[in-house]
């Protein structure tokens, strides 16, 4: 693989050379992708092993009696032990696979939430929860008649723990969370969180988008009832991710599509429906979506989670004081706990110029506010510029966005010095 | 200079700069009759634009809100550009303004009207990510002068 990284001093992971886009040259300058959180770039890996599929053993799967679909069956049943390996779930069934995060949640709501909350019922969220993780437990509640309730944040970006122990109720069926918050890139204390809310009678999502490909994740030690995530943000495709429910809940659930795939038997009188996890995947499901983010899960297995997350915070720890040295930068997000995301406005220069600016210079980030709207309400902004790291980030691209920021304040004249 | 960097001194000249520090009849309008908000769901930007209609002609424009450097320098340039004209004058600027900024060719445009300062946005063409923020005030201009009771929406 052509490699295109520059040395990374001090930092253990170099693995530029296994992702073939970081390759490519923008508008004259080396790839500098920090657009992590938005989406990752996926290794040549995870690249081949999609056209491998497609070239040897695509088949639709568990309703053909032939070869092919044998094997087919085996990669995709292969690919929900491996993600129930990640999460280090009790058994596969306990694996759903589903479009994404997205779908993960609105599954749950819509699913669980149709069997389980009436008028009255509280469901809780955070200020910094992505809109995915608010808009389908919003209508929920305007179906079912529940009520919203909101953790705030403080000035760090951190949840007010006292305020989450007061807003804990009777009424409370369930506290969704972000694992990372996408656009401030906090960590949220789970076991603390999901403990506390498991003695108040709630069960506890947690929307782990931002989390499964930075660090280890354990839904066991976790003790969370349903955890979800995307693949495109794990080095794999887009169009695949998992929902994780404890077995009981969700053999508890009613189905979510219905249609082939999902049943038992059908009959004009009555229906019956497959177990979990085939209860809730009607249809074809993205078979070579899942078999290839097996290969994902293989190659960031091969890396080494711990590993991961070592380099990432490494890399937060060098571009918080690269950043922390430019005057007129404020970072949003703050908080003791952090994974790779520096979010971040810069005095005079709104996020979209920056960020048009950044590309200019080869330097990907997001500009916005993230899809965490009520989260930049909070700090009273429109929206930040934001760096996310992935695992093939090095100190180079830390250097390229300071002096990209940099070039920004020049332009707008701007620009102080210390 | 590379091409890229070139197209970015377009974008962003000297006229942008001086609309976004100082925005022109930045305020909101008491005594406006023709009012319309804008936004940019995906982005953020949020505008609100004010006329003041007398016997056909915009006699007073102006807006509030907050966006990038583009989106405020083009709806501050918009306001200057709209004031004395009729309405239906204003509206065929709004959709020559368009033209000038999405069209595959738009020297048609440029031959059939001089735009004036309304060039210095004409750099987005080479940004088309950044095209709804020239826009979106004028797509509000169009929502207040016919009325239209919706908010205006690049997305």
């Amino acid at each position: 693989m052509n490699a295109p990284s520059a040395p990374s001093v001090g930092l253990r992971l170099d693995l530029a050379g296994d992702f073939p886009i970081l390759a490519r040259p923008v508008h004259g300058h080396r790839l500098v992708y920090l657009d992590n959180a938005a989406t990752t770039q996926k290794p040549a890996a995870v690249i081949e092993a999609e056209a491998r599929f497609y070239r040897e053993t695509n088949a639709n799967i568990h309703r053909g009696v032939h070869w092919l679909s044998q094997q087919a069956t085996d990669a995709y049943e292969g690919a929900r032990r491996k993600v129930q390996a990640l999460l280090n779930a009790r058994e596969p069934a306990e694996i759903v696979f589903t479009r994404g995060t997205t779908e993960a949640i609105n599954l749950v709501a819509q699913c669980w939430g149709a069997a389980n909350i009436r008028a009255g019922d509280e469901i809780l969220l955070t200020t910094m929860e992505h809109h995915s993780n608010i808009l389908p437990w919003q209508q929920l509640c305007e179906r079912s008649g529940a009520v919203l309730k909101v953790v705030p944040v403080n000035d760090a970006g951190e949840l007010e723990l006292e305020a989450f122990e007061a807003l804990l109720g009777a009424r409370t069926r369930l506290f969704a969370v972000a694992h990372v918050s996408n656009a401030l890139g906090t960590v949220n204390p789970l076991p603390q969180l999901v403990e506390r809310a498991h003695a108040a009678g709630a069960l506890v999502l947690v929307d782990g988008a931002q989390a499964v490909a930075h660090q280890r994740v354990d839904v066991q030690a976790l003790g969370c009832d349903f955890y979800v995530f995307s693949g495109h943000k794990l080095y794999g495709p887009t169009g695949i991710g998992a929902l994780y429910g404890r077995a009981e809940l969700l053999a508890a659930m009613p189905p979510w599509q219905t249609g082939g795939g999902m049943i038992r038997t059908v009959s004009f009188e009555r229906s019956s429906f497959a177990p979990p996890p085939e209860r809730f995947e009607a249809g074809t499901p993205n078979i070579a979506g899942a078999v290839v983010l097996g290969a994902a899960i293989d190659y960031l297995t091969a890396v080494g989670l711990d590993r991961i997350a070592e380099h990432e915070h490494a890399l937060l720890a060098r571009g918080t004081a690269t950043l922390a040295a430019i005057p007129g930068l404020r970072p949003i997000g703050t908080a003791a706990h952090k994974a790779g995301i520096l979010s971040f406005v810069v005095d005079g220069i709104h996020p979209h110029d920056l960020g048009t600016i950044l590309d200019t210079e080869g330097v990907a980030i997001r500009a916005g506010h993230h899809c965490a709207m009520p989260l930049m309400t909070r700090f009273g902004i429109p929206g930040t510029a934001r760096a996310s790291f992935g695992l093939y980030n090095i100190d180079a691209d830390i250097a390229a966005l300071a002096a990209a920021i940099e070039k920004a304040q020049d332009m707008f004249g701007s620009r102080r010095t210390r | 200079m590379n091409d890229m960097q070139a197209n970015l001194r377009e974008l962003y000249q000297e006229v942008i700069f001086d609309h976004n520090r100082q925005p022109r009849n930045f305020h909101a309008m008491a005594d406006a009759d023709h009012v319309a908000e804008g936004d940019n769901p995906l982005c953020g930007d949020q505008l609100k634009v004010y006329l003041r209609v007398r016997d056909g002609i915009v006699e007073d424009a102006s807006f509030v809100g907050h966006g990038c450097a583009i989106s405020t320098a083009s709806a501050s340039l918009m306001t200057e550009a709209v004031k004395g004209r009729a309405v239906a004058e204003a509206d065929a600027l709004f959709r020559d303004f368009q033209t000038l900024l999405t069209a595959a060719d738009p020297a048609p445009a440029r031959a059939r009207r001089d735009f004036g300062k309304l060039e210095a946005l004409a750099g987005v063409r080479e940004f088309p990510l950044r095209v709804k923020c020239a826009t979106l005030a004028w797509h509000t201009l169009h929502n207040a002068l016919v009325d239209a009771g919706e908010a205006a929406c690049t997305e």
